[in-house]
């Protein structure tokens, strides 16, 4: 067993670092808290450091074939590490009166070390396991604030909806045990084949339920509006990025073991594809309310990643575009919701008129990740969508494509309510702003969804490279 | 060196931002000067154009390599004059006076940002890069319509982004297709002009065609696709409706020759009918609605609408592979000389509703009457360009449809008897709104009408001058332009 411990040097280091956060923050006077945000910033990065580490090492498979080091679990795990760094960020000053700021740090890295252990998972328990400290640590991030009854809704409908999706995934999970008569991915992929397709088809989407919860996708998506409106505001954009982030790569995993029929996987990949882009931006259309609003369009961009999955196998377009949705959509997402942080949580859409006028960083940013997710060049969404949409068709689901390009019309119409009074109204008062860690997240994060977009050969020609096991 | 000429402008853009607040012609007098060089290294690529079949002063530069994006531009005799048109047109915008509502380093900055990926799209040789600047002029024309438009400026700017969003998504499909083609995957336009990837039958091409096709159809704009051209056009403030009329409709004009008549040849050819027959709706549709219009500057968008009925069927002609290669290449010459023609002439018409509107407060022409004995230049100069608008000879546009017209009575015989409908009816709403707004009795409330100031004649002079230039002794620009199009239609 020992010997294993070199494999998960990145997951060990969020588990005992969040563990120590514990006992820090239980000795620490409160007024020396935010410091306990610095701690967490120095595990996040040793745990990076030896995410990186990986990437050059061989892929492997550790643990009795239940986690899997590879190439795009550890690019998940950076984006996981600097997504959670860039939440610490936001977070800091906004919890500074909080009775319970230093133990919120541990939660955070709980949660993110649910989503690494969810993108490394190669194994049905090992994903119910993830699934788990995911979501549990989701639950109580989302209702941090007790006292807020937005908040404690959030949760609240977070958790029934969570315990509903886990409950069918560990169903599904029984139902491909009995199938496959294993639950490691390497067993499957033998094991299943020769299953009845309907049965396969039918475990299969009882798992799908549980991925597609942490996805933010349909039919299990109600929560994502809710949270994003009424979760605390730094921890929202947390919560709509690393679930997507553990459980595309999960789900990229399992597919690939699962026997590719006529009515089979990516079928109904593509169908939840269409149907959750769709419902997102359809839902979007007319909120009033911006954090809600951001919060269907993380249903839509849930949606616009499944592009990926359906394309897996069929174009070597399918990896690098899924990493690259996964980076856009991080930085696109921190953004945006770093402004509404930045603007101390102001959500109602009449209040960023003229936010253009005294925030002209706040209104670029903004500007920008919303053009970013609607898919204009030269942004990161754009490189995204590009190899999204290159890659369906390749795999020969052009219908989904045109799908895709209506969906992203659609979007713009909702984006631009936002946007075009931000620019075109006269300002009314300048809004209070938060303190200059989330103004410098926003503008980083900004920045990073530019460069990435322009500068974008590096990164998709190392992920060209990258193994995904067992695949 | 050409890259400079797209770059500059944008980085510009960026420092015009840091001007101080309250020094709005410093702003202005920095864009225009700006702008300049852009246009001075256009001039100089021209004098260095020797004229060949292919592209010239090519740069290149890796992008992403993985996917087979690369950074390269370049010129021929189909991009020049359109460069030169463009750097022009934005020189003369920029000079021209407008209502900059309190924030003129953002607005000359808008102008400098759309400069640089309207340049930028002319220039492209690779379809990613194209697609990039073809998306960023919709953003930097969206906000122009948005901030500093008039009337329910913020709808008809939406109306105008979605609208052609959609188009450059269709677009966005077709380049995919062509990519996904091409072996090894490029999105390369010389390679893929050279090796030519897709079959001129199959089902694939026929959907890559028509998925680009509608994509420039919508930019063009082509009937069924126009209606959001009126009301941008209508609440857009002066010079932006001179861009987006002399510029930007020319993006889907110069697709159609670029992509598809240049990349897939063979299918044109099965579609060049269809398109034929779409154009002359155009034509004729678009000049009868310019006829109903009482609003001078609705007036001036529909005839775009027809004008550039003209230039896709002189397109259509060229890639038709039936009548001889002379009419066809005639043709072909005549849409590329019509583009020009129309962005000089439909420009400055453009311009002059601005003065007429900053003057009048509006556009209807029932309001006007006798303007000529108040103001004779703008009379002078709405005269020129309306007569050259409805093709007289010896001005530009009387060279460009001429040749669109022999080509097409060469090729599609009865499509030019109907074509030449819509120039009679032009020329019949041309004399009216000349006869409305100009001539007749002054009303008692125009006595006062001043006419045109220093800044808008130094704005609208060079673009008139060409107009007759290009009308008088057009080989110079007719040559470089028949070089490229015999290179790709043959004759």
């Amino acid at each position: 067993m020992v010997r294993f411990l070199g494999d998960v040097l990145p997951e060990l280091t969020l588990a005992l670092g969040a563990i120590a956060i514990i006992f820090v923050a239980l000795f620490t006077p409160r007024r020396f808290q935010a410091w306990i945000g610095a701690f967490a910033v120095a595990i996040l990065a040793a745990a990076g450091f030896f995410a990186g580490q990986d990437l050059a090492g061989p892929s492997r498979l550790t643990f009795f074939d239940t986690l899997a080091i590879d190439g795009v679990g550890r690019w998940a795990t950076l984006v996981l590490i600097v997504v959670t760094i860039f939440t610490v960020a936001l977070s800091v000053e906004w919890f500074r009166s909080d009775a319970r700021h230093g133990e919120y740090y541990a939660i955070l890295l709980f949660g993110t070390l649910g989503a690494v252990l969810l993108a490394g998972a190669s194994s049905l328990m090992e994903f119910i396991v993830a699934m788990l400290l995911s979501s549990v640590t989701g639950f109580t991030l989302a209702a941090f604030h007790r006292r807020s009854r937005n908040s404690s809704e959030a949760g609240m409908k977070y958790f029934l909806l969570g315990a509903l999706a886990n409950g069918t995934a560990l169903y599904g999970v029984g139902f491909l045990f009995g199938l496959g008569g294993t639950t490691t991915l390497t067993g499957l992929r033998t094991g299943l084949v020769g299953a009845d397709p309907l049965a396969l088809i039918v475990g299969f989407g009882l798992v799908m339920i549980g991925v597609a919860f942490k996805l933010g996708a349909v039919p299990v998506h109600p929560w994502v509006p809710d949270v994003a409106e009424g979760a605390p505001a730094p921890v929202a954009p947390f919560l709509m990025i690393v679930g997507k982030v553990g459980a595309f790569v999960f789900l990229a995993r399992l597919v690939m073991v699962i026997p590719d029929t006529a009515l089979g996987w990516r079928p109904l990949t593509a169908i939840l594809a269409a149907a959750t882009m769709t419902l997102g931006n359809l839902a979007a259309l007319w909120q009033t309310d911006v954090r809600r609003l951001l919060g269907w369009s993380a249903v839509s961009q849930a949606g616009y990643g499944l592009l990926a999955i359906v394309a897996l196998g069929r174009s070597d377009l399918a990896i690098p575009s899924l990493l690259m949705f996964l980076v856009a959509y991080a930085l696109a997402t921190l953004a945006v919701f770093g402004v509404v942080v930045q603007l101390r949580g102001l959500t109602d859409r009449e209040s960023y008129r003229g936010l253009a006028g005294p925030h002209p960083w706040l209104a670029a940013a903004l500007a920008i990740g919303f053009l970013s997710f609607v898919g204009i060049p030269p942004l990161g969404g754009f490189a995204a969508k590009l190899l999204l949409m290159g890659a369906v068709i390749d795999a020969g689901y052009t219908w989904l494509a045109v799908v895709t390009v209506i969906n992203s019309v659609i979007s713009l119409f909702y984006y631009l309510r936002i946007i075009a009074p931000a620019y075109v109204d006269k300002h009314l008062a300048a809004q209070p702003v938060l303190d200059w860690r989330s103004g410098a997240t926003v503008v980083v994060t900004a920045a990073g969804v530019i460069l990435v977009g322009v500068i974008a050969q590096p990164l998709i020609g190392a992920w060209q490279l990258v193994h995904l096991l067992p695949g | 060196m050409l890259s400079i000429a797209i770059f500059l402008p944008v980085i510009a853009a960026a420092a015009l931002l840091g001007f101080p607040k309250d020094r709005p012609q410093l702003a202005r007098w920095t864009a225009v000067a700006v702008s300049l060089v852009p246009l001075g290294i256009i001039i100089a690529a021209w004098t260095m154009f020797k004229g060949g079949p292919g592209f010239e002063l090519v740069e290149s530069a890796p992008w992403i390599t993985s996917i087979g994006v690369t950074y390269q531009v370049g010129v021929d005799g189909l991009s020049l004059p359109l460069l030169a048109m463009t750097a022009l047109l934005f020189t003369l915008s920029m000079v021209f006076p407008a209502d900059l509502r309190g924030k003129a380093r953002q607005y000359y900055a808008a102008f400098l940002f759309l400069e640089t990926a309207s340049l930028g799209l002319f220039f492209a040789l690779d379809l990613i890069l194209f697609f990039v600047f073809f998306d960023l002029s919709l953003v930097g024309m969206y906000f122009l319509i948005a901030i500093w438009g008039h009337g329910d400026a913020q709808r008809s700017a939406l109306k105008f982004f979605l609208y052609t969003l959609v188009g450059s998504l269709a677009l966005l499909l077709g380049i995919l297709g062509i990519y996904l083609n091409t072996s090894p995957r490029t999105f390369d336009m010389i390679e893929i002009i050279r090796t030519q990837p897709l079959p001129a039958a199959g089902l694939a091409s026929t959907l890559i065609f028509w998925a680009i096709a509608i994509g420039f159809a919508i930019k063009a704009p082509l009937v069924p696709f126009h209606t959001w051209l009126p009301p941008a056009h209508v609440d857009a403030p002066a010079p932006a409706s001179t861009i987006l009329a002399g510029v930007l409709l020319k993006m889907g004009t110069y697709g159609f020759i670029r992509v598809l008549l240049q990349m897939m040849p063979g299918t044109f050819d099965r579609f060049a009918l269809p398109l034929g027959i779409i154009a002359v709706v155009s034509i004729v549709y678009g000049a009868l609605v310019a006829m109903a219009q009482t609003n001078l500057k609705r007036l001036i968008a529909y005839t775009s609408v027809n004008h550039m009925g003209y230039v896709i069927l002189g397109v259509s002609v060229g890639a038709a592979f039936v009548g001889s290669d002379a009419a066809r290449s005639l043709a072909l010459t005549g849409a590329t000389v019509e583009m020009v023609a129309h962005g000089l002439i439909t420009g400055s018409m453009f311009l002059l509703s601005g003065s007429i509107l900053a003057r009048g407060h509006t556009y209807e022409m029932g309001e006007f009457g006798g303007l000529a004995s108040r103001a004779p230049a703008l009379t002078g100069a709405m005269m020129l360009a309306a007569f050259a608008s409805l093709g007289l000879p010896g001005l530009a546009g009387f060279v460009a449809e001429f040749q669109i017209f022999a080509g097409t009575l060469g090729v599609f015989p009865w499509l030019a008897a109907i074509g030449l409908l819509g120039i009679v009816v032009t020329a019949a709403l041309f004399l009216r709104m000349l006869q409305q707004v100009f001539l007749g009795p002054l009303p008692e409330r125009w006595t006062g009408w001043t006419d045109l100031g220093w800044s808008e004649m130094v704005a609208l002079t060079p673009a008139l001058v060409l107009v007759v230039v290009i009308g008088v002794a057009p080989a110079w620009l007719v040559n470089v332009v028949n070089a490229f199009s015999r290179a790709v239609v043959g004759g």
